[in-house]
């Protein structure tokens, strides 16, 4: 069997570095042809290959697991690695970086320092009394639906993608994100962790935190992991205002 | 210049890394990890199916112990790993998954009553007993004698790395991403850290540190059909070797994964198998029990890889414009189980192939093709995990030849190793840290950040018309086409050959952009010279060994050598104007194995060259385990009279289980 020739495709890219005097922020065409069940990691790969080796951008996994290569794909901010080209009809793609994140350059973003604020700001991690468990003894038991449950919201990958299409984030530089409000909501059903709803209060009973968001439910409609996080935003605000 | 001091320095910010960082932190040590890429994003997270530890909670695992694990492992490897080790790590496994639930890592649990599953393509139904409802759950696996992989879904290494990159902020363990290790700084056979380029700015800075440990994963990106992430490029590998102190130990050992997706080289997780899928070929029949009548789908992946591969030169491949490829269906195991616990399966299958896996019938299979998977070879260590030859040097994971893994590793044994290693190694580390100053001079740690600093000129100032994406691509080609599942003399004197030239080259290149910050190619210009000495490693270590061991296959040489070959690769770098590494060995002593050389079960039978030392161990382990049950003995007290073993921390102590209360 041999492969058809493709059809032509145009990546359009938003280039700019921030740390070059001269760099401006110009727009770059790239025509190529388009082989069968081309992403746009291998897309962007061949361009760097072959037509601009100065081109940056950030793929980890290519596999939609690492959440390394969320980009604003024809105005929608998405995972490149997961972005099959045949489903553009027109076979143009136009790229520009998340915003809300740090440019590094080009299509590369600093959403790892973010991350890592943002995890430690709402402690993102098991606070239980402190005392160090005998992991030479039997686990403590955890009922299967709770885990479960537990499981359904550590699936996110943080890739920044609610972060970069939130409208609340616009408006107020410091609001913790989706994916902030979704680790909360996680500890909070994980009964490893001992956090009573008054210490999650605590943390993000701010319009910075829960009581900022305008439910536009863009972080909800552009999850690659489908999480619910509108359904969760909403259960946590109804626990943490009936605190005060 | 700028140095950084700290007491421990980790390079690689993946499960292991992390882990033992946390370990260090903990003994209060100063410590920071250095990662290429924010810490979770590391390949760590691509780990689908689980985590081997022998809890013997479910039905299915009970009765399951560290003897079981450690005999598994051992067979795994075709006897080629360090069986102290391996006992090492059965042995803390069990605490590690345990201390992991306490971190937060979701575990999909034991339900008590009954439910179906699908074993050997048959419904099953398998009841859970009620005083083991919550306990960790565990799911089939190949080469493994019990149900023993715990796992979240098929999302493992996504939470276990979440777990543990989180638990390194809580302890504030200093992370710093986006940077890049050049070159290991050491004197007089010691190791105090490493020259460091920022990613982002393009800046050189030294980090000074009582010790080092390199948790940098594995080097499957030297090929170009692999499952490896595109971080994944045996950079802590190389710049260990660069020093001429450090040696790697078995690099030829590369493990070929049965079920990557065609053409993406994505995985599709051995859960897949574990829990109940079939392969199937162009003409639909399930061909594995033809081959392999006891283990089927579940022998180790390198058996199944080769059987796979041998199907299609049978003909029996299913034609596509990728070439040949057999088909994994895993429809059988149905809808609610799929999209339950092989979620993510589902969506890669859907999103790169537009395939539903769950949809019945032929609609529903997935085209699959064995690729590069995982490094066995790595850094050689001692049990410790400090380099054999350079003090102060310790290596964790996949980076590692540790050497639990020999020449092959089991599915659900690398995401363990990760995190038990992390554990071992990490204290043992920190250890090292507490007890060693940093003697060296900031002349010396000048000399080694001017020698990069001058390097990256150098390479600016190349003026060839060789294009390094060119060499790499044609690096990744000759490694996949000689150097891969089938391997034999001509191929691989032919490999070592061009990649020689290949590495040569290097220098003949022009690098477009002179810019010494966001420039793409000026890192694959100085990446690719060290991924060739990578590959050099692995190239010339498979042409040496004439004899077929684990993922080793020799065309020309099927049988397995205990006679002349059962030993461990070295590989060094003597001088860096060296276009060839150079290759000793380390041998294998019998006569202190637990479990003597002996045929693993699956595999084809006959294909053994016996050392008459096999023999005469077995005799005397045979003695001994009669002896001491006659005594009464228990089987901990057993085993130490066999191969005694050392752990730090409590991690010695016996792991409890619900069978035994």
């Amino acid at each position: 069997m041999s492969i058809e020739k493709g059809r032509e495709i145009t990546i359009s890219v938003l280039k700019f570095n921030p740390r070059s005097k001269v760099s401006k922020p110009h727009f770059v065409d790239y025509k190529l042809e388009e082989t069968p069940g081309m992403t746009l990691f291998i897309a962007l790969m061949k361009i760097r290959e072959e037509y601009d080796p100065d081109l940056s951008f950030d793929f980890v996994c290519r596999a939609g697991i690492c959440g390394s290569c969320g980009m604003v794909i024809n105005g929608k901010p998405a995972l490149a690695c997961r972005t099959l080209i045949a489903n553009y009809p027109t076979g143009v793609l136009q790229l520009m970086p998340m915003p809300a994140f740090e440019l590094i350059k080009d299509l590369s973003v600093n959403t790892g320092k973010w991350m890592d604020s943002m995890s430690k700001r709402v402690e993102s991690w098991i606070v239980d009394n402190g005392e160090e468990k005998d992991i030479t003894k039997l686990e403590e038991r955890i009922d299967p639906d709770v885990a479960d449950a537990t499981f359904e919201l550590d699936r996110c990958i943080e890739c920044g993608i609610c972060v970069a299409s939130c409208g609340t984030k616009l408006m107020r530089p410091d609001f913790v994100g989706a994916v902030g409000l979704n680790r909360v909501a996680r500890f909070e059903v994980d009964p490893h962790d001992k956090r009573t709803a008054e210490d999650f209060y605590e943390l993000i009973g701010d319009d910075d935190g829960i009581f900022g968001c305008m439910s536009l439910l863009a972080c909800e409609d552009h999850c690659p992991k489908h999480l619910p996080l509108q359904n969760k935003i909403a259960y946590l605000r109804r626990k943490l205002v009936a605190l005060k | 210049m700028k140095i950084n001091y700290c007491d421990a320095l980790v390079i690689g910010g993946g499960l292991a890394g992390l882990r033992a960082a946390v370990a260090a932190q903990k003994k209060g040590l100063n410590t920071v990890v250095l990662s290429l890429v924010p810490v979770k994003r590391s390949h760590s997270a691509a780990a689908q199916g689980g985590m081997q530890a022998s809890l013997g909670n479910s039905k299915m695992s009970d009765g399951d112990n560290e003897d079981m694990h450690f005999a598994d492992t051992v067979k795994g490897s075709d006897w080629g790993c360090d069986q102290e080790v391996a006992r090492m790590f059965v042995h803390t496994a069990p605490k590690a998954i345990r201390e992991l639930a306490g971190w937060g890592v979701p575990w999909t649990r034991v339900r008590e009553g009954s439910r179906e599953a699908v074993i050997n393509a048959k419904k099953t139904t398998i009841t859970e007993d009620a005083e083991r409802h919550g306990l960790i759950m565990s799911r089939d696996f190949g080469g493994t004698k019990k149900w023993r992989t715990c796992y979240t879904a098929d999302a493992t290494g996504h939470s276990m790395l979440f777990g543990v990159a989180n638990q390194a902020l809580k302890h504030d363990v200093d992370i710093r991403d986006r940077k890049e290790a050049l070159s290991l700084i050491h004197e007089n056979e010691r190791c105090y850290g490493a020259i460091v380029r920022d990613l982002i700015t393009g800046e050189l800075e030294a980090y000074v540190a009582k010790g080092t440990c390199i948790a940098t994963g594995g080097y499957g990106r030297v090929f170009k059909q692999t499952t490896n992430a595109v971080i994944c490029e045996g950079i802590g590998a190389a710049i260990a070797i660069e020093t001429g102190v450090a040696t790697l130990g078995n690099m030829e050992a590369i493990q070929f994964h049965p079920t990557p997706i065609v053409p993406s080289g994505i995985l599709l997780t051995e859960g897949c198998r574990g829990d109940g899928g079939i392969l199937r070929d162009v003409d639909g029949h399930r061909f594995m029990p033809d081959y392999e009548p006891e283990k089927k789908e579940l022998a180790s992946r390198d058996v199944v890889s080769r059987r796979m591969i041998e199907h299609i030169r049978n003909g029996k491949g299913v034609p596509s414009p990728y070439g040949d490829h057999i088909w994994l269906d895993i429809s059988i195991l149905g809808r609610e189980h799929i999209e339950k616990n092989l979620r993510d399966v589902q969506e890669i299958c859907q999103i790169f192939n537009g395939i539903d896996p769950a949809d019945e019938g032929k609609k529903g299979w997935a085209p699959v093709l064995p690729m590069q998977h995982y490094s066995m070879g790595g850094i050689r260590t001692k049990p410790t995990g400090e380099s054999q030859k350079l003090n102060g040097l310790f290596v964790c994971g996949e980076a590692s030849c540790w050497d639990m893994h020999g020449f092959n590793r089991l599915g659900g044994n690398s995401v363990s190793e990760t995190v038990v290693a992390g554990m071992i190694v990490g204290n043992y580390f920190a250890d090292y840290c507490i007890e060693n100053d940093v003697v060296i001079g900031t002349k010396t740690v000048e000399s080694f950040m001017n020698a990069q600093d001058k390097y990256i000129d150098e390479i600016l100032a190349y003026k060839g018309d060789e294009d390094i994406f060119r060499i790499k691509n044609r690096m990744q080609n000759l490694m996949d086409e000689k150097v891969g599942i089938f391997r034999d003399g001509k191929g691989l004197t032919e490999a070592v050959n061009e990649l020689e030239e290949l590495l040569i080259k290097t220098k003949q290149i022009n690098v477009k952009s002179k810019e010494r910050i966001g420039n793409p190619e000026l890192e694959e210009a100085y990446r690719v010279p060290r991924m060739l000495k990578i590959a050099l490693c692995v190239a010339k270590g498979a042409l040496e060994r004439t004899e077929s061991r684990g993922a080793h296959y020799r065309e020309d040489y099927l049988k397995r050598d205990d006679a002349n070959w059962l030993n461990r690769t070295l590989t060094s770098w003597a001088n860096p104007s060296d276009t060839l590494p150079t290759v000793t060995y380390e041998e294998l002593d019998i006569m202190t194995m637990e479990m003597p050389p002996a045929f693993r079960g699956y595999g084809a039978k006959g294909m053994i060259i016996e050392n008459e030392l096999s023999e005469k161990r077995q005799a005397i382990v045979d003695e001994v385990v009669e002896r001491m049950q006659a005594e009464g003995k228990d089987r901990h007290e057993i085993q130490h009279e066999l191969m005694p073993f050392d752990l730090p921390m409590n991690y010695r102590e016996n792991n409890e289980r619900v069978g035994d209360l």
